[in-house]
């Protein structure tokens, strides 16, 4: 049984069709990347993973770890290991980062059924992982993500992503915004993170993520479905020839 | 179900019969007849032995209050309260003022061990723990924070105040921390300069009813120089039916002197509405301060808007001395009504008047509150920081007044007026009022309104929060600059305080 397995999902936002039967699956311990144009419903997908509102699933299902996830709310899935890494995180004004991280991490304890993470385990995991992210004390104690720069947010995602251990870990666009000091940053600090244990989705736009996260699988994603799978030199051969093939194909 | 249908359906359902201080402490009282006369004046005064020119201040009060009517320009509306249906005066029977904790009722200590608020507060009101004697309640997090935390405690219950705490230590630092009742027979020279003096009994309506009926309260008094060796704090408790409470506090800091003071409050779930029309009065004189905070936790009212305090309160300070400072700091989130706007007058020469504000409305609950900041002294400065958070079918409105005198020169202000709306039943309203009348003030004034938006809770949520649990977050996050002003252990009561008071809010 695969991990994660998208059967046939269809999905709408305000009546109009976003995902046309996309069906993918992810299995344990691998690192997917997808590709593909804008308007692909890449980001779709990453939103209704993590279960955001406002997505109409009108056909088809999820299953994680053999589990409907679909009528779980997003906090249900994140404590069964769902982590979404935001293309945009959002600013919490006022919550300070070390206050967020141990919020989440324990809320997701109490679902499980688990204690609270004891104070010098959690500070000693925070303090180890922001050193290798770059990540100052300073700024664990600032609002959440408020007045960060597009590098920083996406770091502070990483980090978010560290100390939630999650199960199946979905990166979306993670890359945009970075330049190559960050993104490399960035992407040590999700290989790190790799672990047979865990499932990753890569989703980006470009191929230069894939160079610094070498996936194990590349999906072609164009007009709501996945149209090609490929090896990691599937990216490459997109990186030459564009997405024009594709985005003709599915129309 | 798309999120915005889901809130609405939330707000829908909401209840806010989550209050958990509600129940009710069964205990003989003796009361009052029902109604208001001279005769109910003579009658609360003659209980409290007070001496004639405190009956002929109240009396005088009474015959001015007939004269008045009830304000209306408040944004808040409700049944008219009938005055002859109420009593104004209601003890525990038996009542005689407690010489030590062990001839407390143990009612009432079972009360305030129910109330809970604050833990530590009430463990010592209960006498279980000496003051700086470890406390269970310690842990790595608080840093000893209760074992050092030392809070006196006036407790006073319907009409009277029947505890006092570290009474003896105060008076060896010379602080005189007392209910009024007993100041005005004990010190009757500094109640009579100074109560009145910041609120005068002609002040308004409601004020002028408490100078009539008042029945107790706190006193504090701090010499020149003395810095009050811990909190001060009150809690106010009204229990019986039909019962209005008319407490007055007075609190003067003498020359250099400091003082923090806290009050908190709560009451019984009942059907009909009850009256709390309380005074407060503080005096900073030259270089002296006063930090007066407040955890408002009157019940609010039922789910279908029935029943709820009425909370019509005066509160004013006076910076009468140079470089003086009176700070209020209040979390607001009980009340079927609150109506309140404390205020400073900033009469000496560089003194300085804050306001830091959060008021919670849930349910059908109304809050028409701000402050007033009178610069009347050359380089005087005002801070004022409100947060508002309107949920349920609530309303919310700041209304304040920012105003320099003619000869307040280099007055400043500074005023940040934030509401944040949760569901879309609910109302925010911001009414600033600012007059200047020299050229040199300078005010700023910085106001905005949001909604919780959908992004940052799917965010929280998509961490493992629950839709509760990522609103208190993030309200806890908007109201942080206020929360940071108050002592310590109130401001963790106050947080969990606003979790509870925003439950059932959202989906």
């Amino acid at each position: 049984m695969s991990f994660l397995e998208i059967k046939n999902l269809h999905v709408e936002v305000e009546d109009k069709k976003i995902l046309k039967g996309l069906t993918l699956t992810v299995e344990k311990g691998q690192v997917a990347a997808i590709m593909g144009p804008n308007g692909s419903g890449k980001s779709t997908l990453a939103y209704v993973l993590a279960g955001k509102p406002g997505y109409q699933i009108t056909e088809g299902d999820i299953l994680l770890n053999g589990e409907s996830i679909l009528e779980m709310a997003p906090d249900e899935r994140a404590a069964k290991g769902v982590f979404l890494a935001f293309q945009y995180p959002v600013e919490v004004p006022g919550v300070a980062t070390m206050t967020f991280l141990r919020t989440s991490l324990n809320a997701q304890r109490k679902t499980r059924g688990e204690g609270e993470v004891s104070t010098p385990e959690f500070m000693k995991l925070v303090r180890e992982t922001s050193a290798h992210l770059g990540i100052s004390a300073d700024m664990l104690k600032r609002g959440v993500n408020v007045g960060f720069s597009g590098g920083e947010k996406k770091r502070q995602e990483i980090l978010q992503m560290a100390v939630l251990q999650p199960r199946l870990a979905v990166l979306d666009e993670t890359d945009s915004g970075l330049d190559i000091d960050a993104l490399k940053v960035v992407a040590d600090g999700v290989n790190r993170l790799r672990s047979p244990e865990r499932s990753m989705i890569v989703i980006t736009h470009y191929q230069r993520l894939l160079n610094y996260i070498v996936p194990d699988v590349v999906h072609v994603m164009a007009k709501g479905k996945v149209v090609r799978t490929g090896g990691k030199e599937l990216a490459l051969e997109l990186e030459a020839k564009g997405y024009a093939e594709y985005v003709g194909e599915a129309a | 179900m798309p999120a915005v249908e889901e809130t609405v359906e939330q707000v829908k359902r909401i209840d806010v019969d989550q209050y958990k201080y509600g129940f009710e402490t069964h205990i003989e009282s003796e009361k009052a007849p029902k109604g208001l006369s001279e005769d109910t004046i003579r009658f609360i005064s003659a209980k409290k032995n007070e001496p004639d020119w405190m009956l002929d201040w109240r009396l005088g009060a009474y015959r001015r209050w007939l004269t008045m009517r009830e304000p209306g320009w408040a944004r808040v509306h409700y049944s008219k309260i009938d005055y002859q249906d109420i009593y104004y005066y209601a003890a525990p029977k038996a009542f005689k003022a407690p010489k030590s904790l062990a001839d407390v009722d143990p009612e009432i200590l079972k009360t305030y061990e129910k109330l809970g608020i604050p833990l530590k507060e009430q463990e010592i009101l209960a006498g279980v723990r000496k003051q700086g004697e470890p406390s269970e309640l310690d842990d790595e997090t608080t840093g000893g924070e209760y074992t050092s935390g030392r809070v006196a405690v006036d407790a006073v219950f319907d009409s009277v105040s029947v505890a006092t705490t570290f009474k003896e230590e105060l008076k060896k630092a010379g602080v005189i921390f007392m209910p009024i009742s007993e100041a005005i027979r004990e010190h009757p020279d500094l109640v009579k300069k100074y109560l009145g003096s910041v609120v005068p009994t002609s002040d308004n309506f409601f004020a002028t009813l408490n100078s009539a009926v008042f029945s107790d309260g706190s006193f504090v008094y701090v010499p020149e120089g003395v810095r009050c060796p811990m909190e001060l704090s009150t809690y106010f408790r009204i229990n019986e039916a039909n019962t209005g409470q008319f407490e007055r506090t007075l609190i003067i800091a003498d020359k250099g002197a400091y003082v923090s003071y806290l009050e908190g409050c709560t009451a019984p779930m009942r059907d009909e509405n009850q009256l709390h029309a309380a005074v407060v009065e503080l005096v900073a004189l030259d270089n002296a301060e006063i930090k007066y905070s407040t955890v408002q936790n009157w019940y609010p009212g039922d789910a279908e808007g029935r029943g709820g305090i009425f909370n019509f309160v005066t509160k004013r300070g006076d910076c009468r001395g140079k470089n003086s400072k009176i700070s209020w700091t209040q979390v607001e989130t009980g009340s079927a009504i609150t109506w309140k706007y404390p205020s400073c007058i900033l009469r000496g020469d560089n003194s300085r008047g804050e306001f830091y504000s959060i008021a919670i409305s849930n349910g059908h609950q109304q809050v028409d509150s701000g402050t007033k900041m009178i610069h009347l002294g050359k380089n005087t400065i005002s801070r004022i920081i409100s947060k508002g958070i309107s949920a349920g079918k609530s309303n919310n409105t700041y209304r304040g007044l920012v105003s320099a005198h003619r000869k307040a020169t280099g007055a400043r202000n500074f005023t940040n007026c934030d509401s944040l709306l949760i569901g879309n039943q609910c109302g925010a309203h911001t009414v600033p009022y600012i007059e200047a009348k020299n050229s040199s003030a300078t005010f700023e004034h910085e106001a905005t309104t949001s909604k919780i938006s959908e992004e940052m809770l799917f965010y929280c949520q998509s961490r493992g929060m629950s839709a509760e649990e990522a609103t208190a977050l993030v309200v806890n996050g908007f109201v942080r600059d206020v929360l940071q002003q108050l002592p310590m252990e109130f401001a963790v009561e106050a947080q969990k305080l606003i979790s509870i008071s925003l439950e059932g809010s959202v989906g």
